[in-house]
């Protein structure tokens, strides 16, 4: 996980981890006598279904790392595992022998008793040292003369002495508690991370496998939007000009001659100039939105929940301008968003929020209407869906019958 | 009337100075950036602006800003905006001062030469000039505080607020000058305007509209 940002660690809740690590990595000790005496089993086959059983109790038992790695690391820790198939006992076997995620496990399982366990344990222990030193003074007081006081090779420390050094050794523990415990914790998430994740090599073939089929997608998409471009302006702007040169030259012809006619042909070419006109505007607001230049996004937003027969409340902050094709793909998925609620949903009220939290920008969009919205392949919504994916974005929509609905996008990106 | 005109392309710029000076109007300044279009606006105090919202140096909204600001800056300056494309957005922010004196138009609207010219008379007025397709584009979607409007009289406030007078609106939709004051009082009164400053009722409708 090279990426991973390591969140700023609260200590005191770590504090509670280190707790419960130090009894849950003895757990852990437990499966694996367990495994291996299941496995010792193999032979007969009362062993199957014992290490099958026993794994899954494993993967289980390290998810709670994962999360937690995940937690602290500030990314997720992904399964490693391959898919285990429905069958029989022994194809299962077969998968989970044969995945090396298992034995990564199974070492995580060593390690995490002897390391986790140490590490919870030193954590711990700082910490109550910290607390008896600074309550021993205290204690000196109410217990009898003489059972706590404190030698230092052959000289006897006073007891003012005392409380001070006391003081002493509880900020050191203190301080050593405070430098060292996030560190540890944060090394042994890391450590977490790399044994039960999946592995770089793993996580990179994902990630070529995801970025070839949204390319795919992005081209395809790219292209009909070019032909369906060309095509508008084929059918539109270059013909209304052609018969506006037409009128033109029909009416120098008719100037002298027919003056009547002539002008009627100019007014037909000057009304045929402002269709040309409107035809590109619509088409240059379908590519790119003036105002979504002029604006950015908030703008554009703004533009939108004007334009839209619903009520629509906006509230967008963002740090800065977003790059153009994240604004662009934002602000045709709102669009489309709020034009599927206004013609399908039944809603009378709409609002869109829109903000840029770690490292991704964040758009839900929300309306009042009747809910049940289905996703089909076909449609406009799953048209957002891969326009997002081209940008690694995602799209979730929560649509309950009888609502609300609420879609919820998100793509990863810097602001300028 | 003297004019300072905002426009960056150089052939629509001659075009609007050949234009304007046909008809008698008098070109102080033309400009082709937002900077200097607010300071020309505010050295001249030209009886109208003609301006055009996109502009150098971010070639945005450079000349809708300047525009707004020098109306800050000069109460009630006159200004007639220009644009490729009709934004609400902006014929909403143009009449956030609540002041007359504005129009929106699209730029093809300069081919239909003598109502351009009107329209620009009319604001330099302080009536407002607001393009049909600002207007339909009001009028396909939200309709909520002009419910209470008839259609006729939604037809009717429509024409009020791209500028025109009483006499024009009649012209327009056949009926007698008589029966469209019926209608712009139903108007004010269903809008809640009071009948004290009769001059400035037209350019609030036509706020109240925007603002729907």
């Amino acid at each position: 996980m090279t990426t991973a940002t390591t969140r700023r660690v609260k200590r005191l809740p770590l504090l509670g981890w280190s707790f419960i690590f130090t009894v849950y990595s003895l757990l852990g000790i437990g499966l694996i006598v367990l495994m291996t005496v299941s496995s010792a089993l193999l032979v007969l086959t009362v062993g199957l279904p014992l290490v099958v059983g026993f794994a899954y109790s494993i993967r289980g038992y390290n998810d709670v790392y994962r999360l937690w790695a995940g937690h602290i690391l500030g990314t997720s820790v992904i399964r490693p595992y391959r898919p285990i198939p429905k069958g029989n006992l022994f194809s299962r076997l077969r998968v989970i022998g044969s995945d090396p995620a298992t034995y990564r496990d199974y070492a995580w399982l060593w390690i995490n008793a002897i390391l986790g366990f140490a590490i919870s344990l030193v954590s711990l222990a700082l910490f109550a040292s910290t607390i008896f030193y600074g309550i021993m003074p205290g204690l000196v007081q109410i217990v009898p003369e003489g059972v706590l006081d404190l030698y230092l090779g052959p000289v006897e420390v006073s007891r003012t002495q005392n409380t001070l050094l006391y003081w002493v050794f509880a900020l050191i523990s203190f301080g050593l508690w405070w430098w060292l415990a996030p560190k540890m914790m944060v090394g042994y998430a890391r450590l977490a991370a790399v044994m039960l994740g999946i592995s770089e090599r793993a996580r990179l073939s994902l990630r070529v496998d995801a970025l070839a089929s949204s390319r795919a997608e992005t081209v395809g998409t790219q292209a009909a939007e070019l032909r369906r471009i060309e095509r508008d302006l084929h059918d539109g702007a270059q013909a209304r000009l052609v018969a506006l040169g037409m009128s033109l030259g029909m009416a120098e012809e008719m100037l002298s001659n027919n003056p009547a006619v002539a002008q009627e042909l100019l007014t037909e070419a000057r009304q045929s100039t402002s269709l040309a006109l409107s035809e590109l505007r619509d088409l240059v607001r379908g590519i790119h939105p003036p105002v979504l230049s002029d604006r950015g996004l908030t703008g554009g937003i703004q533009a939108l929940a004007i334009g839209s027969p619903l009520q629509v409340q906006v509230d967008v902050v963002l740090p800065a301008r977003l790059p153009a094709p994240v604004e662009s793909a934002a602000y045709f998925a709102v669009a489309e968003v709020l034009t599927n609620a206004a013609k399908h949903s039944g809603a009378t009220e709409a609002w869109v929020r829109a903000r840029h939290v770690r490292g991704s920008l964040s758009v839900l969009v929300g309306d009042d209407g009747r809910g049940g919205v289905v996703q089909d392949s076909a449609g406009g919504l799953h048209g957002i869906e891969r326009r997002l994916n081209a940008f690694d974005g995602t799209m979730h929509i929560s649509s309950p019958v009888g609502g609300p609905t609420i879609v919820s996008m998100e793509l990863p990106c810097v602001p300028e | 009337m003297r004019v300072v005109l905002g426009e960056d392309l150089v052939l629509l710029r001659e075009g609007l100075i050949r234009l304007l000076t046909a008809y008698d109007f008098e070109v102080v300044e033309a400009v082709d950036n937002g900077p200097s279009l607010l300071r020309a606006l505010v050295t001249h105090r030209p009886d109208v602006a003609v301006v055009d919202v996109r502009m150098p140096p971010t070639f945005t909204d450079e000349g809708l800003r300047a525009a707004i600001e020098a109306r800050r800056q000069l109460p009630g300056l006159p200004v007639l905006v220009l644009s490729q494309y009709v934004e609400q957005l902006y014929a909403r922010e143009l009449m956030s001062d609540r002041n007359g004196g504005v129009g929106y138009l699209l730029k093809d609207r300069v081919s239909q030469v003598s109502q351009f010219v009107e329209a620009i008379r009319r604001v330099a007025g302080g009536g407002t000039a607001m393009d049909p397709e600002v207007i339909s584009q009001l009028l396909a979607t939200k309709p909520e505080p002009l419910e209470r409007l008839t259609p006729r009289e939604r037809e009717v406030l429509g024409l009020m607020a791209e500028g025109r007078s009483n006499a024009a609106i009649a012209g327009r939709l056949f009926i007698s000058e008589n029966a469209v004051g019926k209608h712009t009082n139903n108007i004010f009164s269903k809008l809640g305007l009071p009948p004290s400053e009769d001059d400035n009722r037209r350019v609030r409708a036509v706020i109240a509209y925007l603002d729907a």
